[in-house]
C-alpha cells in the first residue's frame, strides 16, 4: 500500500476554452481528513470528480492507491462519495439505497443484511431502514448518503460541500460527528467546501484552491499563519495589507516601507528581494491599540474610525494615512465602563510584532 | 433597528395583504361577472356531454322528449356485433400503437435530452410537425402515400398511422420528465459500482416511468378517439369505433349512438382520473 | 481513448434517434413531399393524379379574384373583401376561424382570469374540470352538440314548452362557429390561465398606487405581459379551426363548406386527388405561418417573465 491514498500529479482539466484545474499536484496521506477548499469556480470540485471518476484529467495522472487510474471510469474505481444533494434514490428505501453499491458487488444477501444493518447503526439510523428520502429531514438523507458511501468500505471518502445544505447548528453538530466517524473509520476522508472556518476546524490537512491552481497545501495552523500569498492570507480569516517596498533584509525579516515613508518590520514568507514591491500582512487580532506610544516595532499614531462591540471582542477601524486597518482585542476584562473603549476620531497608537506579520513577496 | 411591518425582513416572507380596495362595489360587480361567467361557461361545456348520457337512457326511437327509463339502447348496442368489431378493433390499435409510439417516443426523448449534437435544433422543429399539421391534410398525405407504394390499407396501415401521430406527445412528454431529472442519482448510482446499463435499467428508467405512464396513456387516448386519419386510412374490414360512430351520425340519428357515446365518455373520463392520479402520486 | 467514446457515443445517439427519425421522414414528411408533387399534377377521369404536371390546381384557386367587399348575414355574419371562385372557400374558412377565436377569446379570458386567482386548491379541481372535455372524444362532443341543436333536440323541446319559436340553427354557419368555439375552448383557457397565473398581481396595485385607473392598469400594463400567452392560445384555436372537419361536417350538414371539409371532398365525391392536394398545400401554408408566430409568442412571453 502506497503511503498516499490520492495523488494528482500535474493534473490538467480543460473544458473546451476554460481550464478548470491548472497543472495541479498534490499528495493525499492515508487515513487522513484532508480539505479542498476555495471560492466558487476555484476547480476544487473538479479535482474532486476527476478523483471520484466523474471527469477525467486532459493532462496528468490520478494514482488512488499509487496506481494510475487512468480513465477508468467511476464504477470500477474504490471510491466513494457524498454528493452536495446527497442523491438519494427516490424509488427505493433507505435499506435499498444503502445495499445498492454491495449488490453492484454482488456480496450475498446475507452478508449484506448485515453490513447494512452496521452502516445504518454508525450513523445511528436503524430505525429508519424502510422509510423513502422524501420522508426524512436533510440531516437524516445525509447521514444516509453516507451510510450508503461508508457501506461499501472504500478506500477513499470524497464528499462535496457536504454541510452546505444544513442549518448552523446542526452543521456544528455535523462537523464533530463526521471527524469522529471517520477517526472511527479510519479510511482517508477528501471534501471539498467554500467554508473556510468548516476546513480550518475538521481537516488535518488543507489545500487552498483558486482560479485553478492550488496556491498552499498545509494543516490549518500553517496556512492560518502562515500563508504563502496574499489570495490565502486574505481568504482564509481576516488579514490587513499594507504595500510597499523592500528596504533591507535581517535573516528572518524584512523592512518595508509602507506610503513612503513609514517602515514595518516582518517575518519573511516567500521570494523577497530588496528594493522589490512586497506587502505586510498583519492578522487583526495580532495588533495592539494603546493610549500613548509604546517603546516597540511598528508602532504608529492612528485615528479611530468606528468601533465595533461584538460582545466577546472589540472590533475597531483605525486609519492610517489613507489607509484602513482592522484591529480586534479581546474584552479579557468585564466591565461596563464605557471609558474602557476608544471612541470615534479620537488619536491611539497601534503596534504589532515583527514575528507576528509576514512580509509577502507581490 | 425598528421593527417596521412594512419591510421584508430578511428570511421571512411578508405576506401580501389584498388591500381593502376588493370590498369596492366596482369590484364586486367585476368578481360577479367573472364567477357568472365561468360557471355559464362551465355548462356550456358539460351540457351537452349530460344531456347526451341522460338521453342515452331515454326511451323514445327520436325527438328529445323524455319517455321513461331504458337499458333498451344499451343492450341493443353490447348485441350489436358490427359495433363490438368497432370497439374490439379500436382497442387493438391502440395498444398495438400506444407500444410503438411509447418505445419510440421514449428512445427520442432521451436522444435529444441527453446527448448534444449537430443538428438537434432542426429535428425539435420537425418533432413538432405532427402537432401542427391538421388531421385532414396528414390523413389525406398518409392516404396518397399508401396508395403510390401500393402498401394496402388494414391495420398496419391504421397502426403504422396512430403511432405517427402520438409519438411526438409521448416524446414531449417523456422529454419534460427527463428535464426534470435530477442527474446525480445516475452519478451516484455509478460512484457506488453500477455501469451504464444497469444505472439506466435500476435507476433511470424507475424514475421515468411516471412519465413514461402518462404519455402512454396519452397515446392511448389519442388512438381510441382518432377519427379523422383513421377514416382516410383504414381499409375494408378495419372500421374504428368513431367511423362507425361517423357512419352512423350520416346515415341518421339513432339512440344507440347515444348509448355508444356515452360508453366512450365514461371510458375517456375514467382515463383521465386514472392519469391525474398517477401523477398526484409522484407529488 | 477519447476517440473511442465519442465514436461509442455516436453510435448511441443513432440507435436512440433512428426509429423516430425514421417514422418521422418515411409517415410524415416524404407524404407530405408527396402531397406537394401530386399538387402539380392533372387527374385522370377518375379523379386520381395523371400526366402531365400543371399548375392549373394553383390557377383555379386563385381564379376570378375581384375586391367587392361586402357584409352579410345568411345564418351569420360575414365581413368579406375578396370574392373569388374558390377564394370564397379560403376567405370563409379564415373568416369563420377568425370570428371563433374571438368569441373563444371573450370567453376564456374572464375564466381563465377567475381560475388564476382562485386559492390553490380549488384551481387544481378548476384544470381537472376543464382538462376533461380535452380528454373527451371530439367526435362524440361535436355529436352531443349537435343533438343538443336538433330540430326536434333538447334546447327546442324546453323552448317548445316556453312557447317560443323554435331555434333553427343548425347548418349555419353561426352553428358551426358554436361548435368550433365549443371544440377550441380549453385549447383557448390553458394557455391563459397559465399565463395569469404566472402574472404578478402586485403590478396592478403599482399601477394603481401611481395613478392609473382600472382602464389603463389593464391596457398597459396586464396586456402587454399576458399578451404572448393570449397570443398563443388564438393560434392554438384560429389554426385547429381553420383545417376544421368533423365540426363542419355535423355542425354544418354539409351545407356550409370550408377548407377542410372541401379537401375531405376532392378524396370520395369530387374525386379530384390534384386540386385536393393543392388545396392542402395552402392550408399548410396557414398553419406553418401561425406556427412560426407561436413559437415568436413563446420567446416573447419567456423574455417578459
Amino acid at each position: 500500500m502506497s503511503d498516499f491514498a490520492v495523488e494528482m500529479r500535474n493534473v490538467t482539466k480543460a473544458f473546451g476554452d476554460v481550464v478548470a484545474v491548472d497543472n495541479v499536484s498534490m499528495a493525499i496521506k492515508q487515513k487522513e481528513f484532508f480539505a479542498m477548499l476555495g471560492p466558487s469556480g476555484c476547480g476544487k470540485t473538479t479535482s474532486l470528480r476527476m478523483i471520484a471518476g466523474f471527469e477525467h484529467p486532459t493532462g496528468g495522472e490520478v494514482l488512488i492507491d499509487g496506481k494510475d487510474v487512468g480513465s477508468t471510469p467511476a464504477f470500477q474505481r474504490n471510491v466513494n462519495t457524498v454528493f452536495q444533494s446527497y442523491a438519494l434514490f427516490p424509488h427505493m428505501t433507505v435499506e435499498q439505497n444503502v445495499s445498492f453499491g454491495l449488490e453492484m458487488k454482488r456480496v450475498p444477501a446475507n452478508d449484506i443484511k448485515q453490513r447494512v444493518g452496521q452502516a445504518l447503526d454508525l450513523v445511528r439510523l436503524p430505525q429508519l431502514a424502510k422509510r423513502f428520502p422524501k420522508q426524512m429531514s436533510g440531516g437524516q438523507q445525509q447521514r444516509v448518503a453516507l451510510a450508503r458511501a461508508l457501506v461499501n468500505r472504500p478506500k477513499v471518502l470524497l464528499l462535496d460541500e457536504p454541510l452546505g445544505a444544513l442549518d448552523a447548528k446542526l452543521r456544528k453538530e455535523m462537523q464533530i460527528e463526521l471527524k469522529t466517524l471517520q477517526r472511527e473509520v479510519g479510511i482517508t476522508f477528501i471534501f471539498v467546501t467554500h467554508d473556510q472556518e468548516e476546513a480550518l476546524t475538521m481537516s488535518d490537512r488543507i489545500a487552498v484552491f483558486s482560479k485553478g491552481k492550488v496556491l498552499q497545501v498545509g494543516t490549518p495552523l500553517e496556512i492560518y499563519e502562515r500563508p504563502n500569498c496574499r489570495f490565502v492570507a486574505d481568504f482564509i480569516g481576516e488579514t490587513n495589507f499594507l504595500d510597499g517596498k523592500v528596504s533591507a533584509i535581517n535573516g528572518e525579516f524584512a523592512t518595508v516601507v509602507v506610503a513612503g515613508d513609514k517602515p514595518f518590520v516582518g517575518r519573511v514568507n516567500g521570494d523577497v528581494r530588496v528594493g522589490a514591491d512586497a506587502t505586510i500582512s498583519v492578522r487583526p487580532e495580532k495588533m495592539q491599540l494603546l493610549e500613548k506610544q509604546p517603546a516597540a516595532p511598528n508602532a504608529y499614531e492612528v485615528r479611530v474610525h468606528s468601533i465595533g462591540y461584538v460582545g466577546s471582542d472589540t472590533r475597531v477601524i483605525v486609519e492610517l494615512g489613507t489607509a484602513r486597518l482592522d484591529v480586534w482585542e479581546q474584552n479579557s476584562v468585564s466591565t461596563l465602563d464605557p471609558n474602557y473603549f476608544f471612541r470615534a476620531g479620537e488619536p491611539a497608537w497601534m503596534t504589532f510584532k515583527p514575528e507576528n506579520a509576514l512580509v509577502l513577496a507581490n | 433597528m425598528a421593527s417596521d411591518s412594512s419591510v421584508i425582513l430578511l428570511g421571512e416572507r411578508a405576506e401580501v395583504k389584498p388591500r381593502r380596495k376588493d370590498q369596492r362595489p366596482s369590484a364586486r360587480v367585476g368578481r360577479f361577472a367573472l364567477v357568472t361567467i365561468t360557471l355559464a361557461t362551465f355548462v356550456f361545456l358539460y351540457a351537452p356531454i349530460i344531456i347526451l348520457v341522460i338521453f342515452s337512457f331515454n326511451d323514445a326511437r327520436s325527438g328529445a322528449t323524455w319517455q321513461g327509463f331504458t337499458l333498451e339502447w344499451y343492450q341493443r348496442m353490447f348485441s350489436n356485433p358490427r359495433i363490438l368489431d368497432a370497439a374490439w378493433r379500436s382497442l387493438v390499435i391502440a395498444v398495438l400503437s400506444t407500444i410503438g409510439a411509447v418505445a419510440i417516443g421514449t428512445l427520442l426523448a432521451l436522444a435529444m435530452e441527453r446527448y448534444r449534437f449537430r443538428g438537434q435544433g432542426i429535428w425539435d422543429a420537425l418533432f413538432y410537425m405532427p402537432v401542427i399539421i391538421p388531421e385532414i391534410v396528414a390523413g389525406i398525405s398518409l392516404l396518397l402515400f399508401f396508395a403510390a407504394t401500393g402498401i394496402e390499407r388494414g391495420l398496419f396501415t391504421l397502426v403504422v398511422s396512430h403511432v405517427a401521430f402520438s409519438m411526438p406527445f409521448v416524446f414531449l412528454t417523456v422529454r419534460a420528465r427527463l428535464a426534470d431529472f435530477d442527474l446525480t442519482v445516475e452519478e451516484a448510482a455509478q460512484d457506488l459500482g453500477a455501469n451504464e446499463w444497469t444505472t439506466f435499467w435500476r435507476v433511470t428508467v424507475p424514475l421515468l416511468m411516471p412519465g413514461i405512464i402518462s404519455g402512454a396513456l396519452l397515446a392511448f387516448t389519442l388512438s381510441i378517439d382518432d377519427f379523422v386519419i383513421s377514416f382516410f386510412v383504414n381499409g375494408k374490414g378495419w372500421t374504428t369505433l368513431p367511423i362507425y360512430i361517423w357512419t352512423s351520425i350520416k346515415r341518421g340519428i339513432t339512440p344507440e349512438i347515444n348509448a355508444i357515446s356515452a360508453v366512450l365518455l365514461l371510458f375517456s373520463i375514467v382515463l383521465v382520473i386514472v392519469s391525474q392520479l398517477i401523477q398526484r402520486r409522484e407529488k | 481513448m477519447i476517440q473511442q467514446i465519442r465514436e461509442r457515443k455516436s453510435l448511441q445517439i443513432l440507435g436512440l434517434m433512428f426509429p423516430g427519425a425514421f417514422w418521422l421522414i418515411v409517415f410524415f414528411a416524404i407524404p407530405l413531399l408527396w402531397v406537394l408533387v401530386i399538387s402539380f399534377l392533372s387527374r385522370d377521369d377518375l379523379g386520381f393524379p395523371a400526366q402531365p404536371f400543371t399548375l392549373d390546381n394553383y390557377g383555379t384557386l386563385v381564379r376570378d379574384i375581384k375586391f367587392n367587399p361586402s357584409i352579410t348575414f345568411d345564418g351569420g355574419l360575414e365581413i368579406r373583401l375578396f370574392d373569388g371562385l374558390y377564394l370564397d372557400l379560403l376567405w370563409r374558412s379564415l373568416w369563420i376561424s377568425f370570428v371563433t377565436t374571438i368569441i373563444t377569446l371573450l370567453i376564456a379570458f374572464p375564466v381563465a382570469l377567475f381560475m388564476a386567482r382562485l386559492p390553490k386548491r380549488w384551481r387544481t379541481i378548476m384544470l381537472f374540470l376543464v382538462m376533461i372535455p380535452f380528454w373527451t372524444n371530439f367526435l362524440v362532443r361535436t355529436y352531443a352538440l349537435l343533438f343538443m341543436f336538433r330540430g326536434n333536440g333538447p334546447i327546442n323541446v324546453v323552448l317548445n314548452g316556453l312557447g317560443v319559436p323554435p331555434l333553427d340553427i343548425l347548418f349555419t354557419p353561426t352553428a358551426v362557429t358554436i361548435g368550433l368555439v365549443y371544440g377550441n375552448l380549453p385549447f383557448m383557457i390553458l394557455p391563459l390561465y397559465t399565463s395569469l397565473e404566472k402574472f404578478d398581481w402586485t403590478m396592478l396595485e403599482a399601477a394603481s398606487d401611481l395613478g392609473a385607473n382600472t382602464f389603463r392598469s389593464f391596457f398597459r400594463v396586464m396586456l402587454p405581459l399576458v399578451g404572448p400567452g393570449l397570443l398563443a392560445g388564438s393560434i392554438l384555436t384560429f389554426v385547429p379551426a381553420v383545417g376544421s372537419y368533423i365540426t363542419v361536417e355535423l355542425m354544418g350538414g354539409g351545407k356550409i363548406n370550408m377548407i377542410g371539409r372541401s379537401i375531405a371532398a376532392q378524396f370520395s365525391d369530387a374525386a379530384n386527388w390534384p386540386f385536393g392536394s393543392a388545396m392542402s398545400m395552402v392550408l399548410m401554408v396557414i398553419v406553418t405561418i401561425a406556427a412560426v408566430l407561436y413559437f415568436r409568442a413563446g420567446r416573447g412571453e419567456r423574455a417578459a417573465v
